[in-house]
Protein backbone atom coordinates (compact mmCIF):
# COMPACT_ATOMS: atom_id res chain seq x y z
CA UNK A 1 0.00 0.00 0.00
CA UNK A 2 1.58 3.20 -1.04
CA UNK A 3 -0.28 6.57 -0.19
CA UNK A 4 1.12 8.50 -3.03
CA UNK A 5 0.08 5.86 -5.70
CA UNK A 6 -3.61 5.22 -3.59
CA UNK A 7 -4.38 9.25 -4.04
CA UNK A 8 -3.61 9.60 -7.90
CA UNK A 9 -5.56 6.90 -8.76
CA UNK A 10 -8.44 7.81 -6.14
CA UNK A 11 -8.62 11.32 -7.96
CA UNK A 12 -8.37 9.42 -11.31
CA UNK A 13 -11.09 7.40 -10.01
CA UNK A 14 -13.53 10.61 -9.19
CA UNK A 15 -12.36 12.18 -12.37
CA UNK A 16 -13.64 9.10 -14.72
CA UNK A 17 -17.03 8.56 -12.83
CA UNK A 18 -17.65 12.54 -13.28
CA UNK A 19 -17.07 12.42 -16.83
CA UNK A 20 -18.69 9.42 -17.68
CA UNK A 21 -21.96 10.15 -16.38
CA UNK A 22 -21.25 13.75 -17.82
CA UNK A 23 -20.68 12.93 -21.74
CA UNK A 24 -24.20 13.06 -23.47
CA UNK A 25 -22.39 10.12 -26.45
CA UNK A 26 -23.80 7.14 -24.97
CA UNK A 27 -21.01 5.10 -26.64
CA UNK A 28 -18.05 7.39 -24.54
CA UNK A 29 -19.71 6.87 -21.70
CA UNK A 30 -19.93 3.50 -22.05
CA UNK A 31 -16.30 3.34 -22.89
CA UNK A 32 -15.23 5.75 -19.92
CA UNK A 33 -16.94 3.20 -17.86
CA UNK A 34 -14.64 1.06 -19.05
CA UNK A 35 -11.74 3.19 -18.15
CA UNK A 36 -13.16 3.42 -14.64
CA UNK A 37 -13.19 -0.03 -14.28
CA UNK A 38 -9.51 -0.37 -14.95
CA UNK A 39 -8.72 1.71 -12.27
CA UNK A 40 -10.64 -0.04 -9.85
CA UNK A 41 -8.80 -2.96 -10.91
CA UNK A 42 -5.17 -1.42 -10.60
CA UNK A 43 -6.54 -0.02 -6.74
CA UNK A 44 -7.64 -3.16 -5.76
CA UNK A 45 -4.15 -5.28 -7.15
CA UNK A 46 -2.50 -2.54 -4.83
CA UNK A 47 -4.37 -3.62 -1.89
CA UNK A 48 -3.53 -7.11 -2.30
CA UNK A 49 -6.80 -7.90 -3.53
CA UNK A 50 -5.85 -10.19 -6.29
CA UNK A 51 -8.76 -12.43 -6.56
CA UNK A 52 -10.87 -8.95 -6.86
CA UNK A 53 -8.84 -6.85 -9.27
CA UNK A 54 -8.78 -9.85 -11.60
CA UNK A 55 -12.52 -10.53 -11.95
CA UNK A 56 -12.88 -6.82 -11.78
CA UNK A 57 -10.39 -6.59 -15.00
CA UNK A 58 -12.68 -9.30 -16.46
CA UNK A 59 -16.42 -8.72 -15.49
CA UNK A 60 -16.15 -4.89 -14.57
CA UNK A 61 -14.16 -3.51 -17.15
CA UNK A 62 -14.68 -6.18 -20.28
CA UNK A 63 -17.80 -7.92 -20.14
CA UNK A 64 -20.11 -5.11 -18.82
CA UNK A 65 -18.89 -2.08 -21.27
CA UNK A 66 -19.38 -4.87 -23.47
CA UNK A 67 -23.27 -5.42 -22.24
CA UNK A 68 -23.64 -1.63 -22.54
CA UNK A 69 -22.78 -1.21 -26.09
CA UNK A 70 -25.24 -4.04 -26.79
CA UNK A 71 -27.99 -2.25 -25.49
CA UNK A 72 -26.64 1.16 -26.75
CA UNK A 73 -26.79 -0.29 -30.50
CA UNK A 74 -30.50 -1.49 -29.84
CA UNK A 75 -31.29 1.76 -28.81
CA UNK A 76 -30.42 5.29 -28.67
CA UNK A 77 -26.76 6.91 -28.80
CA UNK A 78 -27.50 10.32 -27.53
CA UNK A 79 -28.84 11.28 -24.07
CA UNK A 80 -30.07 14.64 -22.85
CA UNK A 81 -28.00 14.76 -20.31
CA UNK B 1 -34.60 21.71 -12.35
CA UNK B 2 -36.40 20.58 -9.52
CA UNK B 3 -35.29 16.92 -9.03
CA UNK B 4 -31.59 18.22 -9.52
CA UNK B 5 -32.29 20.10 -6.47
CA UNK B 6 -33.69 17.88 -4.46
CA UNK B 7 -30.81 15.16 -5.31
CA UNK B 8 -28.10 17.58 -4.48
CA UNK B 9 -29.85 18.29 -1.16
CA UNK B 10 -30.29 14.26 -0.33
CA UNK B 11 -26.72 13.88 -1.68
CA UNK B 12 -25.16 17.04 0.61
CA UNK B 13 -27.16 15.45 3.49
CA UNK B 14 -26.21 11.70 3.11
CA UNK B 15 -22.56 12.69 2.05
CA UNK B 16 -22.20 14.69 5.50
CA UNK B 17 -23.47 12.34 7.53
CA UNK B 18 -21.27 9.04 5.79
CA UNK B 19 -18.21 11.70 5.83
CA UNK B 20 -18.92 12.25 9.78
CA UNK B 21 -18.65 8.71 10.43
CA UNK B 22 -15.99 8.08 8.62
CA UNK B 23 -13.58 9.66 11.92
CA UNK B 24 -15.11 6.71 13.82
CA UNK B 25 -13.07 4.69 11.64
CA UNK B 26 -10.15 2.52 12.62
CA UNK B 27 -7.20 3.61 10.08
CA UNK B 28 -6.96 2.50 6.93
CA UNK B 29 -4.47 -0.47 6.74
CA UNK B 30 -4.20 -0.77 10.33
CA UNK B 31 -3.77 -4.81 10.54
CA UNK B 32 -5.31 -4.54 14.50
CA UNK B 33 -8.71 -3.09 13.73
CA UNK B 34 -11.86 -5.56 14.60
CA UNK B 35 -12.02 -6.53 11.37
CA UNK B 36 -8.41 -8.16 10.99
CA UNK B 37 -7.57 -8.93 14.11
CA UNK B 38 -10.97 -9.76 16.18
CA UNK B 39 -12.39 -8.23 19.04
CA UNK B 40 -10.34 -9.02 22.54
CA UNK B 41 -8.69 -11.92 23.00
CA UNK B 42 -10.44 -13.66 20.34
CA UNK B 43 -8.97 -14.91 17.23
CA UNK B 44 -11.07 -13.49 14.23
CA UNK B 45 -12.14 -15.87 11.24
CA UNK B 46 -9.89 -14.35 8.80
CA UNK B 47 -6.91 -15.05 10.95
CA UNK B 48 -8.48 -18.39 11.47
CA UNK B 49 -8.47 -18.55 7.36
CA UNK B 50 -4.94 -17.18 7.20
CA UNK B 51 -3.31 -19.94 9.56
CA UNK B 52 -4.79 -23.28 9.29
CA UNK B 53 -6.31 -23.00 5.28
CA UNK B 54 -3.25 -24.55 4.09
CA UNK B 55 -2.85 -27.46 7.26
CA UNK B 56 -6.81 -28.26 6.31
CA UNK B 57 -6.71 -28.27 2.56
CA UNK B 58 -3.34 -27.89 1.16
CA UNK B 59 -4.52 -25.17 -0.88
CA UNK B 60 -1.99 -21.67 -1.10
CA UNK B 61 -4.79 -19.28 -2.19
CA UNK B 62 -6.39 -18.76 0.48
CA UNK B 63 -8.93 -16.85 -1.25
CA UNK B 64 -9.88 -20.13 -3.41
CA UNK B 65 -10.32 -22.37 -0.41
CA UNK B 66 -12.60 -19.90 1.32
CA UNK B 67 -14.77 -19.56 -1.59
CA UNK B 68 -15.59 -22.93 -2.54
CA UNK B 69 -14.65 -24.64 1.24
CA UNK B 70 -15.32 -22.68 3.75
CA UNK B 71 -18.34 -20.94 2.17
CA UNK B 72 -18.74 -23.25 -0.47
CA UNK B 73 -22.81 -23.15 0.24
CA UNK B 74 -22.75 -19.31 -0.17
CA UNK B 75 -20.75 -19.44 -3.22
CA UNK B 76 -23.34 -22.22 -5.07
CA UNK B 77 -26.61 -20.14 -4.55
CA UNK B 78 -24.07 -16.92 -5.97
CA UNK B 79 -24.03 -19.05 -9.17
CA UNK B 80 -27.85 -19.77 -9.01
CA UNK B 81 -28.26 -16.29 -8.77
CA UNK B 82 -25.80 -15.68 -12.03
CA UNK B 83 -28.39 -18.76 -13.41
CA UNK B 84 -31.53 -16.84 -12.48
CA UNK B 85 -30.42 -13.60 -13.72
CA UNK B 86 -29.71 -15.41 -16.89
CA UNK B 87 -33.15 -17.51 -17.10
CA UNK B 88 -34.67 -13.78 -16.00
CA UNK B 89 -33.01 -12.27 -19.04
CA UNK B 90 -34.55 -15.29 -21.45
CA UNK B 91 -37.79 -14.68 -20.37
CA UNK B 92 -37.73 -10.94 -20.53
CA UNK B 93 -36.24 -10.63 -24.33
CA UNK B 94 -36.85 -13.57 -26.12
CA UNK B 95 -38.91 -14.01 -28.67
CA UNK B 96 -39.57 -16.88 -31.52
CA UNK B 97 -41.53 -17.77 -34.43
CA UNK B 98 -43.46 -14.87 -36.20
CA UNK B 99 -43.08 -12.10 -33.83
CA UNK B 100 -39.19 -13.01 -34.27
CA UNK B 101 -39.40 -12.06 -38.08
CA UNK B 102 -40.87 -8.60 -37.18
CA UNK B 103 -38.78 -7.81 -34.85
CA UNK B 104 -35.68 -9.22 -37.08
CA UNK B 105 -33.07 -6.20 -36.96
CA UNK B 106 -31.55 -5.59 -40.68
CA UNK B 107 -28.49 -7.71 -41.50
CA UNK B 108 -25.27 -5.34 -41.72
CA UNK B 109 -24.61 -3.76 -44.76
CA UNK B 110 -22.11 -5.85 -46.32
CA UNK B 111 -21.79 -8.91 -43.95
CA UNK B 112 -19.71 -11.00 -46.52
CA UNK B 113 -16.35 -11.64 -45.36
CA UNK B 114 -14.77 -11.86 -48.91
CA UNK B 115 -13.73 -8.39 -50.32
CA UNK B 116 -14.25 -6.76 -46.88
CA UNK B 117 -11.00 -4.97 -46.32
CA UNK B 118 -12.00 -4.50 -42.64
CA UNK B 119 -13.66 -8.16 -41.83
CA UNK B 120 -9.96 -9.40 -42.93
CA UNK B 121 -7.82 -7.29 -40.46
CA UNK B 122 -10.57 -7.65 -37.37
CA UNK B 123 -11.76 -11.66 -38.25
CA UNK B 124 -7.70 -12.30 -38.99
CA UNK B 125 -6.38 -10.83 -35.77
CA UNK B 126 -9.79 -12.52 -33.73
CA UNK B 127 -8.91 -16.44 -35.18
CA UNK B 128 -5.19 -15.66 -34.02
CA UNK B 129 -5.98 -14.49 -30.62
CA UNK B 130 -9.01 -16.41 -29.80
CA UNK B 131 -7.51 -19.65 -28.78
CA UNK B 132 -5.00 -18.23 -27.36
CA UNK B 133 -7.61 -16.45 -24.91
CA UNK B 134 -9.96 -19.90 -24.56
CA UNK B 135 -6.47 -21.28 -23.42
CA UNK B 136 -5.68 -18.56 -21.25
CA UNK B 137 -9.23 -18.91 -19.69
CA UNK B 138 -8.71 -23.11 -19.00
CA UNK B 139 -5.63 -22.21 -17.48
CA UNK B 140 -7.13 -19.75 -14.96
CA UNK B 141 -9.84 -22.48 -14.23
CA UNK B 142 -7.43 -25.01 -13.68
CA UNK B 143 -5.04 -23.26 -11.83
CA UNK B 144 -6.72 -21.28 -9.80
CA UNK B 145 -5.86 -23.21 -6.22
CA UNK B 146 -2.59 -21.41 -6.83
CA UNK B 147 -2.55 -18.36 -8.23
CA UNK B 148 -4.82 -15.97 -8.66
CA UNK B 149 -8.18 -17.07 -10.76
CA UNK B 150 -10.85 -19.83 -10.41
CA UNK B 151 -14.24 -20.54 -11.71
CA UNK B 152 -15.76 -17.26 -11.86
CA UNK B 153 -12.63 -15.36 -13.40
CA UNK B 154 -12.13 -18.46 -15.93
CA UNK B 155 -15.49 -18.65 -16.56
CA UNK B 156 -16.21 -14.46 -17.92
CA UNK B 157 -12.98 -14.97 -20.03
CA UNK B 158 -14.11 -18.12 -21.79
CA UNK B 159 -17.64 -16.60 -22.29
CA UNK B 160 -15.68 -13.25 -23.46
CA UNK B 161 -13.63 -15.39 -26.13
CA UNK B 162 -17.34 -16.46 -27.51
CA UNK B 163 -18.58 -13.05 -27.59
CA UNK B 164 -15.03 -11.66 -29.30
CA UNK B 165 -16.34 -14.67 -31.85
CA UNK B 166 -19.80 -12.63 -31.96
CA UNK B 167 -18.02 -9.45 -32.64
CA UNK B 168 -15.44 -9.79 -34.57
CA UNK B 169 -17.75 -11.95 -37.54
CA UNK B 170 -21.50 -11.65 -36.32
CA UNK B 171 -23.55 -13.39 -33.71
CA UNK B 172 -24.84 -16.38 -36.48
CA UNK B 173 -20.96 -17.76 -36.41
CA UNK B 174 -20.70 -17.33 -32.61
CA UNK B 175 -24.06 -19.60 -32.53
CA UNK B 176 -23.31 -21.91 -35.07
CA UNK B 177 -20.30 -22.99 -32.36
CA UNK B 178 -22.00 -22.31 -29.41
CA UNK B 179 -25.96 -22.58 -29.71
CA UNK B 180 -29.03 -21.80 -27.27
CA UNK B 181 -29.29 -25.15 -26.51
CA UNK B 182 -25.46 -25.85 -25.56
CA UNK B 183 -25.35 -22.96 -23.61
CA UNK B 184 -28.32 -23.58 -21.37
CA UNK B 185 -27.57 -26.78 -21.04
CA UNK B 186 -23.98 -26.02 -19.86
CA UNK B 187 -25.22 -23.47 -17.35
CA UNK B 188 -27.69 -26.06 -15.86
CA UNK B 189 -24.52 -28.99 -16.10
CA UNK B 190 -22.79 -26.56 -13.98
CA UNK B 191 -25.18 -25.88 -11.25
CA UNK B 192 -25.95 -29.72 -11.22
CA UNK B 193 -21.77 -30.24 -10.65
CA UNK B 194 -21.88 -28.10 -7.87
CA UNK B 195 -24.62 -30.01 -6.05
CA UNK B 196 -23.51 -33.09 -7.43
CA UNK B 197 -20.35 -32.79 -5.06
CA UNK B 198 -22.97 -31.72 -2.13
CA UNK B 199 -25.07 -34.64 -2.69
CA UNK B 200 -22.02 -37.26 -3.26
CA UNK B 201 -20.76 -35.90 0.34
CA UNK B 202 -24.26 -36.50 1.97
CA UNK B 203 -24.70 -39.70 0.19
CA UNK B 204 -21.42 -40.79 1.97
CA UNK B 205 -22.96 -39.58 5.45
CA UNK B 206 -21.47 -36.11 6.09
CA UNK B 207 -22.68 -32.71 5.93
CA UNK B 208 -23.71 -31.21 2.35
CA UNK B 209 -20.46 -29.95 0.89
CA UNK B 210 -18.37 -31.42 3.50
CA UNK B 211 -15.50 -32.12 0.97
CA UNK B 212 -13.35 -34.62 3.32
CA UNK B 213 -14.82 -37.39 3.27
CA UNK B 214 -14.64 -37.62 -1.18
CA UNK B 215 -11.42 -39.34 -0.25
CA UNK B 216 -13.11 -42.45 -0.32
CA UNK B 217 -14.14 -41.64 -3.89
CA UNK B 218 -11.17 -39.62 -5.25
CA UNK B 219 -9.00 -42.22 -4.15
CA UNK B 220 -6.44 -39.20 -2.46
CA UNK B 221 -3.92 -39.95 0.66
CA UNK B 222 -5.95 -37.94 2.87
CA UNK B 223 -8.94 -35.60 4.13
CA UNK B 224 -7.10 -32.58 3.05
CA UNK B 225 -6.25 -33.17 -0.37
CA UNK B 226 -9.68 -34.69 -1.20
CA UNK B 227 -10.81 -30.73 -0.34
CA UNK B 228 -8.63 -29.77 -2.59
CA UNK B 229 -9.70 -32.02 -5.71
CA UNK B 230 -13.42 -31.12 -4.72
CA UNK B 231 -12.36 -27.73 -5.13
CA UNK B 232 -11.46 -27.95 -8.32
CA UNK B 233 -14.55 -29.68 -9.41
CA UNK B 234 -17.24 -27.38 -8.37
CA UNK B 235 -14.41 -24.67 -9.64
CA UNK B 236 -15.39 -25.90 -13.03
CA UNK B 237 -18.88 -26.52 -12.36
CA UNK B 238 -19.09 -22.73 -11.34
CA UNK B 239 -16.93 -22.14 -14.71
CA UNK B 240 -18.94 -23.82 -16.90
CA UNK B 241 -22.62 -21.52 -15.70
CA UNK B 242 -20.56 -18.40 -15.96
CA UNK B 243 -19.62 -19.12 -19.36
CA UNK B 244 -23.10 -19.83 -20.68
CA UNK B 245 -24.31 -17.25 -18.66
CA UNK B 246 -22.29 -14.40 -19.71
CA UNK B 247 -22.79 -15.61 -23.75
CA UNK B 248 -26.34 -16.09 -23.34
CA UNK B 249 -26.49 -12.45 -21.83
CA UNK B 250 -24.84 -10.78 -24.76
CA UNK B 251 -26.43 -12.38 -27.16
CA UNK B 252 -29.83 -11.66 -26.51
CA UNK B 253 -29.18 -8.04 -25.70
CA UNK B 254 -27.34 -7.74 -28.90
CA UNK B 255 -29.95 -8.86 -31.04
CA UNK B 256 -33.20 -8.05 -28.86
CA UNK B 257 -33.93 -11.52 -28.30
CA UNK B 258 -34.15 -12.44 -31.82
CA UNK B 259 -30.58 -14.48 -31.63
CA UNK B 260 -30.42 -13.63 -35.19
CA UNK B 261 -28.04 -10.60 -37.10
CA UNK B 262 -26.96 -9.21 -34.03
CA UNK B 263 -23.89 -6.45 -33.36
CA UNK C 1 2.22 20.05 7.78
CA UNK C 2 3.67 16.71 6.51
CA UNK C 3 2.93 15.65 10.06
CA UNK C 4 -0.71 16.74 10.01
CA UNK C 5 -1.33 14.54 6.68
CA UNK C 6 0.34 11.59 7.94
CA UNK C 7 -2.22 11.69 11.21
CA UNK C 8 -5.38 13.21 9.74
CA UNK C 9 -5.37 12.88 5.93
CA UNK C 10 -3.99 9.68 5.34
CA UNK C 11 -5.74 7.12 7.52
CA UNK C 12 -9.28 8.40 6.02
CA UNK C 13 -8.59 9.42 2.84
CA UNK C 14 -9.55 6.58 1.16
CA UNK C 15 -12.58 6.37 2.57
CA UNK C 16 -13.16 10.18 1.97
CA UNK C 17 -12.57 9.31 -1.94
CA UNK C 18 -15.55 6.14 -1.45
CA UNK C 19 -18.08 8.25 0.38
CA UNK C 20 -17.66 10.96 -2.73
CA UNK C 21 -17.57 7.94 -5.46
CA UNK C 22 -21.05 6.57 -3.85
CA UNK C 23 -22.89 10.43 -3.73
CA UNK C 24 -21.70 10.82 -7.35
CA UNK C 25 -23.34 7.47 -7.64
CA UNK C 26 -26.57 8.57 -5.80
CA UNK C 27 -26.77 11.60 -7.70
CA UNK C 28 -26.80 10.44 -10.77
CA UNK C 29 -29.57 7.72 -9.62
CA UNK C 30 -31.68 10.62 -8.77
CA UNK C 31 -31.07 13.30 -11.18
CA UNK C 32 -29.65 11.86 -14.44
CA UNK C 33 -32.74 12.02 -17.15
CA UNK C 34 -31.36 8.83 -19.69
CA UNK C 35 -31.98 5.20 -18.25
CA UNK C 36 -28.85 4.28 -19.38
CA UNK C 37 -27.04 6.82 -17.31
CA UNK C 38 -28.84 5.76 -13.78
CA UNK C 39 -27.29 2.48 -14.77
CA UNK C 40 -23.86 3.44 -14.81
CA UNK C 41 -24.63 5.92 -11.35
CA UNK C 42 -25.96 2.30 -9.89
CA UNK C 43 -22.52 0.48 -11.19
CA UNK C 44 -20.71 3.46 -9.63
CA UNK C 45 -22.45 3.18 -6.34
CA UNK C 46 -21.91 -0.26 -6.37
CA UNK C 47 -18.42 -0.84 -6.93
CA UNK C 48 -17.60 2.26 -4.02
CA UNK C 49 -19.53 -0.39 -2.14
CA UNK C 50 -17.18 -2.98 -3.13
CA UNK C 51 -14.18 -0.56 -2.34
CA UNK C 52 -15.14 0.18 1.38
CA UNK C 53 -15.27 -3.68 1.90
CA UNK C 54 -11.91 -4.55 0.27
CA UNK C 55 -10.00 -1.53 2.07
CA UNK C 56 -11.85 -3.24 5.46
CA UNK C 57 -9.03 -6.08 4.96
CA UNK C 58 -5.92 -4.20 3.90
CA UNK C 59 -3.11 -4.33 5.96
CA UNK C 60 -0.12 -2.21 6.38
CA UNK C 61 2.92 -4.11 4.47
CA UNK C 62 0.94 -6.72 4.30
CA UNK C 63 0.88 -9.36 1.12
CA UNK C 64 -1.11 -11.63 -1.20
CA UNK C 65 -3.70 -13.91 0.12
CA UNK C 66 -1.90 -16.85 -1.67
CA UNK C 67 0.46 -18.71 0.91
CA UNK C 68 4.54 -19.38 -0.49
CA UNK C 69 4.18 -22.93 -2.78
CA UNK C 70 6.71 -24.67 -0.63
CA UNK C 71 4.07 -24.37 2.56
CA UNK C 72 4.04 -22.52 6.00
CA UNK C 73 7.68 -23.24 7.32
CA UNK C 74 9.04 -21.78 4.45
CA UNK C 75 6.93 -18.44 5.28
CA UNK C 76 7.60 -17.99 8.85
CA UNK C 77 11.33 -18.09 8.63
CA UNK C 78 11.51 -15.28 6.17
CA UNK C 79 9.30 -13.56 8.65
CA UNK C 80 10.94 -13.56 11.43
CA UNK C 81 11.81 -10.54 13.15
CA UNK C 82 9.48 -8.55 10.57
CA UNK C 83 7.79 -6.39 12.24
CA UNK C 84 9.08 -6.34 16.44
CA UNK C 85 6.77 -3.72 17.51
CA UNK C 86 3.52 -6.51 17.37
CA UNK C 87 5.72 -8.71 18.91
CA UNK C 88 3.75 -9.18 22.24
CA UNK C 89 0.21 -9.33 20.09
CA UNK C 90 1.63 -12.03 17.84
CA UNK C 91 3.26 -14.06 20.57
CA UNK C 92 0.15 -14.15 22.85
CA UNK C 93 -2.03 -15.22 19.47
CA UNK C 94 -0.26 -17.82 18.10
CA UNK C 95 0.20 -19.81 21.02
CA UNK C 96 -2.17 -21.72 20.83
CA UNK C 97 -1.28 -23.19 17.49
CA UNK C 98 2.25 -24.05 18.85
CA UNK C 99 1.11 -27.17 20.30
CA UNK C 100 0.60 -28.42 16.70
CA UNK C 101 3.07 -29.78 14.24
CA UNK C 102 3.80 -26.04 12.76
CA UNK C 103 2.40 -23.17 13.02
CA UNK C 104 0.68 -21.12 10.34
CA UNK C 105 2.01 -17.79 8.53
CA UNK C 106 1.93 -14.95 10.84
CA UNK C 107 -1.57 -13.39 9.86
CA UNK C 108 -0.86 -9.83 10.03
CA UNK C 109 1.44 -10.09 7.13
CA UNK C 110 -0.97 -11.02 4.81
CA UNK C 111 -3.93 -9.21 3.89
CA UNK C 112 -7.55 -10.26 4.93
CA UNK C 113 -8.79 -12.88 2.45
CA UNK C 114 -12.42 -12.50 3.87
CA UNK C 115 -13.49 -9.68 2.35
CA UNK C 116 -11.91 -10.83 -1.03
CA UNK C 117 -14.03 -13.63 -0.92
CA UNK C 118 -17.16 -11.96 -0.20
CA UNK C 119 -16.81 -9.06 -2.59
CA UNK C 120 -15.64 -11.80 -5.80
CA UNK C 121 -18.92 -13.13 -5.87
CA UNK C 122 -20.76 -9.65 -5.53
CA UNK C 123 -18.70 -8.60 -8.57
CA UNK C 124 -19.92 -10.95 -10.64
CA UNK C 125 -23.81 -11.38 -9.51
CA UNK C 126 -23.44 -7.83 -10.19
CA UNK C 127 -22.86 -7.59 -13.95
CA UNK C 128 -25.38 -10.17 -14.12
CA UNK C 129 -27.74 -8.37 -12.57
CA UNK C 130 -26.58 -5.20 -14.68
CA UNK C 131 -28.06 -7.72 -17.79
CA UNK C 132 -31.18 -8.08 -16.20
CA UNK C 133 -31.39 -4.09 -16.19
CA UNK C 134 -30.48 -3.53 -19.62
CA UNK C 135 -32.89 -6.02 -20.99
CA UNK C 136 -35.55 -4.10 -18.99
CA UNK C 137 -34.23 -0.87 -20.86
CA UNK C 138 -34.50 -2.56 -23.96
CA UNK C 139 -38.16 -3.48 -23.50
CA UNK C 140 -38.83 -0.13 -22.40
CA UNK C 141 -37.37 1.28 -25.11
CA UNK C 142 -39.52 -1.16 -27.50
CA UNK C 143 -42.82 0.40 -25.74
CA UNK C 144 -41.86 3.89 -25.77
CA UNK C 145 -39.37 4.52 -27.80
CA UNK C 146 -37.08 6.28 -26.14
CA UNK C 147 -34.81 6.20 -22.94
CA UNK C 148 -35.61 9.51 -21.49
CA UNK C 149 -37.42 9.08 -18.27
CA UNK C 150 -39.26 12.69 -18.68
CA UNK C 151 -40.90 11.40 -22.11
CA UNK C 152 -41.57 8.16 -20.80
CA UNK C 153 -43.25 9.79 -17.54
CA UNK C 154 -45.27 12.49 -20.63
CA UNK C 155 -46.62 9.51 -22.53
CA UNK C 156 -47.82 7.43 -19.02
CA UNK C 157 -49.78 10.33 -17.98
CA UNK C 158 -51.39 11.00 -21.80
CA UNK C 159 -52.58 7.21 -21.42
CA UNK C 160 -50.11 6.23 -24.24
CA UNK C 161 -49.33 2.84 -22.95
CA UNK C 162 -51.72 -0.11 -25.25
CA UNK C 163 -52.22 -2.72 -22.10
Amino acid sequence: MIFAFDIIILIFLVVAAIISLSVKDLLSSAMIFGIYGFLICLLWAEMGAVDVAFTEAAVGAGVSAVFFIATIYNTRRRSSD
Amino acid sequence: MLTKVFATIAVVITGGLLLYGVSDFPAFGDPHSPANAGVGNEESISQYFITQTYKDTKVPNIVTAVLADYRGYDTMFETVVIFAAGIAIFAILRVTGNEAEKKSIKPPLDSSINGDHQRIIVGTTCRIVIPVVQMFALYVVAHGHHSPGGGFQGGVILGASFILVAMSEDLNAALRRFSEKTYLTLACVGILIYAGFGLMCQFLERNFLDYGILQKVLFTDGPEMARSHSMLGVEVGVAFTVTAIMFAIYANLSSRGVLKNGL
Amino acid sequence: MSEFIQTNVQPYFNFWIYVVLMMIGLWALIAKNNLIKKLIGMSIFQTAIILFYVSLGVKDGSTIPILDHHGPEHHETADAGHDDVHEKEHGKKAEPHHADDHVGPNPDTIANPLPHVLMLTAIVVGVSTLGVALAIGQMIFKEFGTLEENEILEQIKAGNVDD
